[in-house]
């Protein structure tokens, strides 16, 4: 039995060593005096991100990522709010085919999706950009962002609302008093998601981006460049830590959430 | 209609598809009064409630409240609160907060709203408790809030949707005697949805006895115990024992009746209240209706002999199931627990003193 046990638990460090190990390279390089990405290491510099701070292109990128992450945010939280509310509240016919269809871009391969995009916007003639970068991003975005609304309104009591409206409120004035605040944390943990998400992805921004690259586009334009690799060790650097704090205040609302309103955590998104 | 009807259905009738929900209810639930609804789960009471509430449409038939018809009247408008089996309560507002959620659109000023929040945390014995968070509040603290912020609003009736369903025992009690004290204090009509029968039968002033969507017994809970209309009311309302009878014959308002193990007894017809849907008729009577007869005792009105089967100690009472001579189950009595009264043995002979009054005949 012991040895079993143990076998087991170099099989789970094998595998988070697999998983994490490439990530925690990146600042390890950011920092390394040299132009080549290899041990042993030169020396302790700064200089990568000097050099970073530097690149317009990069700050474009960087801008243009903001943009797209921050209104797909928006966009896919919202659109992400009626959908999770009408299918926890509501009961009509063809819902779970619906929601199926809407959740389906979760486990579509994105490349699919990018191409057929891709080929419709060309035919309609639509200018790629920014714009077109955001519209597909809600698209992938959203089934995460109901995702997690639906167990935030899930976890609802009905009774809440009728307590409300029997206490005098209506629909809407209910919606507003009992029903968004209750719900707050989810929002705000969606509105994470969708951006970190957004943020990173690649295919859709490639496909459909045009002339307007988004930060992980830079990158990999970047990537073609040896002597430049380095000050991309150092965007990356920055965009971990970027990510692991957005994520700690995603998972920080979404338990907040949970403590709120008296459930039980059964574990949620993250 | 009754003059004094604070509530009046009229051949309510309700559908959920196919499903018939409620099979023409007719009722008057009486101004001041503590009314229950009483079932099984599922027999539509909780269904008949949110309709008072406004919560359900009905299919068909009237409900009218205080003299007004409630046909497209929603629940936000009409002059009932509801006391909810989750209670409810906003668990992201304070119990003041909860407390005066219904004055929100109340025009008085602000010291006279606060002031009718803390009398009605009085009121539930929550004083001092107005400034704490609702959602860390125990399950009996969070009804009582629940109670305040539905008769903050002084409501024509409060609805109360199996609200002790959630404390222990104890608890339970103390609120059941808190409750209704709390209706003598405040004279509105109380309308409680309840599966336990023991509490219908303690807090109510008259109780509804339903079953799949129809009441089957209006009463006032000494004759829904005494005398149930039917064998089903009378299994569903504490345990009553059933013999099997033959009807002899009837004059004069009494009525022949050979009971098994009990032999010839004449039942008044008043105890006869029918209801009996085609099955063999049958003698009914309550456990405490029977008494074991000791050593020198004699009985009263009548005797019959039989053997114990089974002995259940309860502290203050003792159950017994007594098999009596010629009858193939046996019949449950109950005796309190008193000095000089040895609780009996299984298997011993016992005889087992009876009145005909106590008889209600099912045919």
């Amino acid at each position: 039995m012991k040895s079993q046990g143990n076998g087991l638990r170099l099989y789970a460090i094998l595998y988070l060593a697999f998983l994490y190990a490439p990530i925690f390279l990146l600042p390890i390089f950011s920092f390394n005096d040299g132009t080549i990405i290899a041990f042993p290491l030169k020396g302790f510099t700064t200089k990568w991100f000097a050099v970073m701070a530097e690149k317009g292109q990069l700050h474009q990128a960087v801008i243009n990522s903001l943009i797209v992450a921050g209104s797909t945010a928006i966009l896919a939280t919202t659109l992400a709010i009626f959908a999770a509310r009408a299918s926890t509240r509501f009961e009509f016919k063809g819902k779970g085919a619906i929601m199926a269809m809407i959740m389906l871009p979760l486990v579509l391969p994105e490349i699919i999706v990018a191409m057929a995009i891709l080929v419709i916007l060309l035919q309609m003639g639509v200018g790629l950009g920014l714009t077109t970068i955001i519209l597909g991003h809600t698209l992938i975005c959203t089934p995460f962002a109901i995702a997690i609304l639906s167990a935030a309104f899930q976890s609802l009591d009905k009774s809440l609302e009728e307590a409300a409206y029997d206490l005098g409120e209506g629909k809407f004035s209910t919606f507003r008093l009992i029903i968004l605040p209750l719900v707050l944390p989810g929002i705000i943990s969606s509105l994470l998601i969708s951006f970190t998400i957004s943020m990173d992805e690649f295919i859709l921004a490639a496909f459909i981006g045009g002339t307007s690259p988004t930060l992980p586009v830079y990158i990999y334009s970047q990537l073609r460049f040896p002597k430049e690799i380095p000050v991309i060790m150092a965007v990356a650097t920055c965009l971990v830590a970027v990510s692991i704090v957005l994520l700690i205040i995603a998972e920080y609302f979404r338990r907040r959430g949970v403590a709120k309103t008296g459930g039980k955590d059964s574990g949620g998104f993250l | 209609m009754s003059k004094d009807a604070m509530i009046h259905l009229q051949d309510v009738q309700k559908y959920y598809g196919d499903y018939h929900a409620l099979r023409g209810i007719n009722c008057d639930i009486r101004a001041g009064e503590f009314f229950s609804l009483l079932g099984p789960s599922g027999c539509g009471k909780t269904t008949l409630l949110r309709t008072i509430a406004g919560f359900e449409d009905i299919t068909s038939g009237v409900v009218m409240i205080d003299g007004k018809h409630m046909e497209g009247v929603p629940a936000n408008k009409r002059p009932t609160n509801m006391v909810f089996q989750s209670y409810a309560i906003f668990p992201h507002l304070t119990v003041e907060q909860n407390v005066g959620f219904g004055l929100r659109r109340d025009p008085r000023p602000k010291a006279e709203k606060d002031k009718a929040v803390a009398e009605a945390l009085e009121m539930v014995g929550l004083k001092g408790f107005g400034s704490r968070a609702a959602h860390a509040l125990s399950g009996g603290q969070r009804q009582r809030v629940a109670l305040a912020r539905a008769l903050i609003l002084k409501p024509k009736v409060l609805l109360l949707d199996e609200p002790l369903s959630a404390l222990d025992k104890k608890m339970r009690e103390n609120m059941q005697v808190e409750l209704i004290k709390l209706q003598r204090q405040v004279g509105i009509t109380f309308i409680l949805v309840t599966h336990d029968q023991e509490e219908a039968l303690v807090m109510s002033d008259r109780i509804a006895v339903m079953f799949e969507g129809e009441i089957a017994q209006l009463a006032d809970p000494e004759t829904l115990y005494r005398l149930p209309n039917s064998r089903r009311v009378a299994d569903f309302i504490g345990h009553m024992n059933f013999l099997p009878a033959k009807v002899a014959g009837e004059e004069n308002g009494e009525i022949d009746v050979d009971v098994q193990g009990l032999g010839r007894c004449h039942i008044s017809a008043k105890q006869a209240p029918g209801g009996n849907r085609g099955e063999e008729p049958s003698v009914g009577f309550r456990p405490e209706t029977l008494t074991l007869l000791y050593e020198g005792q004699t009985a009263t009105d009548r005797e019959a002999t039989g053997t114990v089967e089974e002995v259940v100690y309860y502290g203050d009472m003792t159950y017994y199931d007594v098999k009596l001579d010629g009858v193939d189950e046996p019949v449950r009595l109950s005796m309190r627990n008193v000095p000089g009264r040895p609780v009996l043995d299984r298997g011993v002979k016992a005889r087992v003193a009876w009145s005909p009054s106590a008889l209600v005949l099912f045919r």
